[in-house]
């Protein structure tokens, strides 16, 4: 394969001596890959390994009556079978690990349970095949109850309650709202000076990662009273983590080895595969493998969550677009694991590569009774994207222009302001259309092909608006959603993680939070590539004459910081 | 429930184990014999990722009783390679980037072997039949047809 | 779960062996999704009986064993007008393991290998049953309740043009049928006599599209004669809904790939 560079473009900006950016380099783990020798979790064998398999809901929505694991427990080779309550600790939400969130998802469910596929007991036997057999013979007593399998839906009054945390179906943000707001300039009063609305609305269905390895992990117990754990997941240390706090074990128990993975798209970043095997090895003093078939990675997997939007330009007729709002709905499914923050993410990455004047944006967290969603691919960001480009079509062809010529003419240049109030550096969004043109043969206005991302930015774009109208509209109130949400971040100290047994947070933060000066990179600190939330990152006002102290913050997901 | 003594050839030395009624041969080589190389992707015949030969024919080894491999000879993926030395194949892999996840690899290398077995200069078309069976999720097709095809003409790269 | 496996040396014996807890596996193709996931029977009875890789070629046909598989018909140079058909099913490796028996019994929305018999007028050998062959369709409706089948009698098309065979699905080359079919058209003085056209998935089994049968009956394989065969294609059938398709999707679609299948066999 022939890679094309056109190094005319920022050449001053480039170091052309470079060993590894721009060339071929082989795989270092390729070898591995053509010998069969990559060692995927399930590539570790064990003597006397049990296998469990999981008993799972057929319904959407429904009641936990009675679980009854009598006769299960007596079939042929089964060795235990779990159900809740023999999980140390039976509730969780993964950002948790962050401090971002109410725990709202139980191991194995008690009470009730709001997907199809959601998992009420685990059977650990000597041979899969008996695990089968045995599932076969739990009997569950359901009350099953109405289902709701669409966002606007969901949020609709009487709607059934999917997760008990968020009553109204929406994650609660910051404590106080129902959703996630962007406010920047006042659109209401931009549409009404504008020549043109152009209004859409976008959606598109969850969407499964389908890896040819499906999920799964083998543990055992190993020295100094350890537990190992062979794991597909993405994300190691979150997967422990999770572990360490489902199990209320201290994290050094835990020797956790992944990094080689048939395939995640994303699909494998909120994995709690681990807990349950390290449960079963705690539990029967054997190693155990817990993974899923091919059925289960594709109904029970969390898929790229469903969106929707629907978008509102008002348009000037020579194709400047001077107000877009954003109505977004993510299908989180039963749970919330990482939607809360997908959210976080696309919004930060709104308007789209454009300086947009007015931007205003509400986006909703929606609880249905899907399965519940996940990364995938740019994740938070690809189905806005979509939404945002399908739209930008829309208003060239209403004001008559061609659609790259429309882009060129609204897209950012170095020295803009954003609507998440950064300046926008190493933009090239107008450079990659003058060359799309160029390879499909699209002829471009004059202006088109003279435009540079360099030129004519920042001055009077680099200027916030001078009114931002606020509201506080879809305000909540009487939910604790705890820690650091409680505080929204405006006040100097940060609130204390709920305490995790086994694991104690470093001295708190400085108590001043340092004023941010005018960042050199862009505030989501993931790139739109990361499939999986970052560690917390530098700080970025951490200039490095200024040590870090503390607990570090994952201070972006909240988008709050002082100006 | 007995289990059936299973001798048989694997990449050419004998091997013995036993097998569990119904067991399939996938599990048996992972489990019962420890040939790691071939994979688990869905149990149903559609992926391909468990791939491997019996008496030189591409087989679904999730799809074959283990007990019926009795007497034949199977290969696998991590038959290939003579010693430290790698097949053709497994070096044009890992030129042309035929490989990301890695986890059809094993699979696809097995048909694609079985293919220049039979055919050795197999035209474009022949190569996309012959992995028509093995899905891959990660590189889009394109370098493990170019791999196989340079494999083919004697090089290593397309 | 499986708790034993018995190999027969006679597919009489393999015949007596059956009962409601035994499930009879061929190629395993379709058997051993269904024992991988624990949902079959306690036993698995297989036979190694020579006759069920015959290939009898005889005056007006071939008689081949209900265990031959897709790969050697395929391969085999006195089954040209099946070949395309065989290659359809499965990809290389399904090929080298699918048997003609097994396809018969294949559920919706597999069987295209059946589909393609159907239309040819197949007849099917029971183990253990004398008498005369049994018409394939006879033995669709009655899947539960057949018996091991030992072999399938297919009548040769007189003419390479006379049949044609056409597979639908959304992947290529190797893909599941959103649906498929088969024609048999004998000429006689240039009018169709004996038409017999069978969809695939477009029912719970393969089935005849008889109202196609009777427009083209008689017929000269023409223009006109496509476009009103193509107008009754679903007539009579009921089409189900799946994860591939709709019933709707189906009805929309049959007469088209009907009207592209007949207009190749005119092309030749």
């Amino acid at each position: 394969m022939t890679m094309e560079f056109r190094k005319e473009f920022f050449a001053d900006e480039r170091d052309d001596n470079l060993n590894e950016i721009g060339k071929p380099t082989r795989r270092q783990d390729i070898l591995g890959h053509v010998t069969g020798r990559s060692p995927y979790f399930d590539d570790h064998l064990f003597d006397g390994l049990l296998h469990i398999r999981c008993v799972r809901s057929p319904h959407h929505h429904a009641r936990i009556r009675r679980i009854d694991i009598a006769e299960a427990q007596n079939m042929p080779g089964v060795v235990r079978v779990l159900v809740g309550r023999d999980v140390p600790r039976n509730l969780n939400t993964l950002l948790s690990l962050l401090d971002f969130g109410i725990d709202d998802e139980p191991l194995l469910a008690e009470t009730k349970v709001a997907y199809k596929g959601e998992p009420v007991a685990a059977v650990i036997a000597e041979t899969e095949a008996q695990a089968r057999a045995a599932v076969a013979r739990v009997r569950v007593d359901w009350d099953v109850r109405p289902h709701v399998l669409d966002v606007e839906e969901a949020i609709k009054p009487g709607a059934p309650v999917v997760c008990e945390v968020y009553p109204a179906n929406k994650f609660i943000y910051h404590g106080k709202y129902d959703h996630q707001k962007l406010r920047y300039g006042d659109v209401e009063a931009a549409f009404a000076r504008a020549d043109h609305i152009v209004e859409g609305r976008y959606q598109m269905s969850p969407i499964e990662q389908a890896p040819i390895e499906t999920c799964g992990a083998i543990a055992a117990p190993e020295t100094n009273d350890r537990y190992v754990c062979y794991t597909s997941t993405q994300a190691l240390f979150f997967s422990l983590g999770t572990a360490a706090k489902l199990l209320t074990m201290p994290s050094n128990r835990l020797h956790f080895i992944g990094g080689t993975v048939g395939g995640g798209f994303g699909g494998k970043v909120d994995s709690l595969h681990e807990p349950l095997a390290i449960l079963g090895a705690m539990l029967t003093g054997r190693p155990c493998k817990f993974a899923w078939d091919r059925e289960e990675e594709m109904q029970v997997g969390a898929p790229r969550g469903a969106e929707r939007w629907y978008i509102k330009d008002g348009v000037m007729r020579d194709g400047r677009i001077v107000a877009r709002k954003f109505t977004g709905y993510f299908d989180s499914g039963a749970y919330t694991r990482l939607s809360s923050y997908a959210i976080i993410k696309g919004v930060g990455h709104l308007p789209g590569p454009y300086t947009i004047p007015n931007v205003y944006a509400d986006v909703y967290c929606v609880y249905t009774n899907r399965t519940p969603a996940t990364a995938m691919r740019g994740f938070g960001i690809t189905g806005v994207d979509f939404a945002i480009e399908a739209h930008m079509d829309k208003v060239a062809d209403t004001v008559g222009m061609n659609p790259i010529d429309l882009r060129i003419l609204n897209a950012y240049r170095d020295g803009d302001m954003k609507a998440h109030r950064r300046e926008a550096k190493n933009t090239a969004l107008i450079e990659c259309c003058q060359v799309v043109a160029e390879k499909a043969g699209i002829g471009l206005q004059a202006s088109s092909r003279a435009a540079s991302s360099l030129r004519d930015g920042g001055g009077e774009r680099a200027r916030l608006p001078a009114h931002t109208a606020v509201d506080q509209k879809g305000t909540v109130t009487g939910i604790d959603t705890g820690g650091y949400a409680r505080k929204g971040g405006a006040s100097g100290r940060p609130a204390q993680p709920p305490s995790m047994p086994g694991y104690t947070m470093p001295a708190a933060a400085s108590s001043t939070r340092p004023t941010a000066p005018s960042p050199a990179r862009p505030a989501a600190a993931a790139s739109s590539q990361s499939t999986a939330p970052p560690p917390p990152p530098a700080d970025p006002a951490n200039t490095g004459d200024r040590p870090r102290q503390g607990a570090m913050r994952f201070s972006s997901i909240s988008g709050l910081r002082r100006r | 429930m007995a289990k059936t003594p299973i001798v048989f050839m694997l990449n050419g030395a004998e091997r013995a184990s036993f097998a569990e009624p119904g067991q399939n041969l996938l599990e048996f080589l992972r489990r019962g014999v420890g040939d790691l190389s071939p994979k688990y992707g869905c149990g149903q015949g559609t992926c391909g990722a468990c791939t491997v030969t019996i008496d030189g024919e591409t087989h679904l080894s999730c799809l074959t009783l283990a007990e019926s491999v009795v007497g034949k000879r199977v290969q696998t993926a991590a038959g290939l390679a003579a010693g430290a030395t790698l097949h053709p194949l497994q070096e044009a892999f890992m030129e042309n980037f035929a490989a990301q996840c890695g986890y059809c690899t094993p699979g696809m290398l097995v048909s694609a072997k079985a293919l220049l077995d039979r055919n050795p200069t197999p035209t474009r078309e022949d190569v996309v039949e012959a992995i028509s069976g093995n899905i891959c999720r990660c590189t889009g097709y394109e370098p493990i047809i170019e791999a196989i095809l340079a494999a083919a003409k004697g090089r290593a790269r397309a | 779960m499986i708790q034993s496996v018995e190999t027969h040396a006679t597919l009489a014996e393999a015949q007596r062996a059956m009962g409601s807890d035994a499930i009879f596996m061929a190629g395993g193709t379709l058997v051993m999704r269904d024992v991988n996931a624990g949902v079959t029977a306690t036993r698995i009875v297989r036979s190694s009986d020579p006759v069920l890789a015959d290939i009898r070629l005889s005056g007006d046909g071939v008689t081949i064993g209900a265990g031959v598989t897709m790969a050697t018909i395929a391969a085999h140079r006195d089954l040209a007008f099946l070949a395309p058909v065989a290659r359809s099913v499965g990809g290389p490796q399904i090929r080298n393991m699918g048997t003609v028996g097994g396809n018969l019994f294949a559920p919706h929305p597999y069987g295209d290998f059946a589909v393609a018999l159907l239309a040819l007028g197949a007849r099917v050998n029971v183990a253990g049953q004398s008498g005369a062959p049994r018409p394939l369709a006879d033995v669709l409706r009655e899947r539960g309740r057949v018996g091991i089948v030992a072999s399938v009698h297919v009548p040769r098309p007189q003419a390479p043009g006379d049949f044609g065979f056409l597979k639908v699905s959304r992947i290529k080359p190797k893909g599941v049928s959103v649906l498929s079919v088969a024609a048999h058209l004998p000429r006689q003085g240039g009018r169709i006599r004996g038409a017999r056209v069978a969809f695939g998935a477009m029912g719970p089994m393969p089935l005849q599209a008889t109202a196609v049968e009777r427009v083209l009956d008689g017929q000269a394989l023409d223009a006109s004669t496509i476009a009103r065969a193509a107008q009754v294609a679903v007539e009579g059938l009921d089409p189900p809904t799946d994860a591939l398709a709709t019933a709707w999707y189906r009805r929309e679609v049959a007469g088209v790939h009907l009207k592209r299948l007949l207009e190749r066999m005119v092309r030749g």
